[in-house]
């Protein structure tokens, strides 16, 4: 990928190998991110799918494909929350220290 | 993302059959235009309606007046020189008006 406008996120395209096709189930928390977009969105009307999509495609690429489906969507409503100042950094830094220490304290 | 025709849209300036050309541009922020179409000629298929520009309302602005969505029909081995399905194959892209050039 030598053009620097050919963007990391934008996949199609490019040689990719087989596809896996098999099912699989989801993990709880993924099914929350889920539940959580479509709440913020439907109804908060605090993120529009293009902003999530924004968030994701301006991850670094290392970032972006280490990151799977609903890391990427958890990172793209916080940037929105965030840049709509709906949350602080210092609150979302709090949450985190608070449920770190009850999952591993 | 319903069609709604009360809201102010920017009128179409391609008709089905139009040769087009998708702009060799690569803005940052959201972008629904793949990489591998632009610069490429292909042929309107469709008009799809009017919709909010998603690269506006990726900034959480209205997005409008509405744009014109096309669905743009390419030739695989046009898009892919080394292409090696069937001669006729082709890809369908949606694109919005400010992505398109006259290729006539």
């Amino acid at each position: 990928m030598d053009d620097p406008g050919h963007r990391n996120h934008d996949l199609g395209g490019r040689p990719a190998g087989r596809c896996a096709r098999d099912e699989h189930e989801y993990e709880a928390w993924e099914k929350r991110v889920d539940a959580l977009m479509m709440v913020l969105w439907t109804r908060a009307n605090a993120i529009t799918v293009d902003e999530l999509r924004r968030y994701i495609e301006e991850l670094g690429p290392a970032a972006y494909d280490e990151y799977s489906y609903y890391e990427r969507w958890m990172h793209g409503i916080t940037q929105a929350l965030l840049q709509r100042g709906l949350i602080s950094v210092e609150d979302l830094g709090k949450k985190m220290a608070e449920i770190e220490a009850r999952e591993h304290g | 993302m319903a069609e709604n025709s009360t809201r102010p849209a920017v009128p179409p300036l391609f008709a089905v059959g139009d040769r087009v050309r998708i702009r060799n541009a690569h803005p940052p922020g959201h972008v629904r235009t793949p990489y591998y179409c632009r610069g490429h000629i292909g042929v309107v298929e469709r008009l799809c309606g009017a919709f909010p520009n998603p690269e506006e309302l990726a900034y959480n602005r209205s997005g409008l007046p509405a744009l014109p969505l096309y669905r743009v029909r390419f030739l695989s081995r046009e898009l892919w020189p080394d292409y090696s399905g069937r001669p006729n194959d082709v890809v369908e892209v949606e694109t919005f008006q400010h992505w398109l050039e006259s290729a006539e």
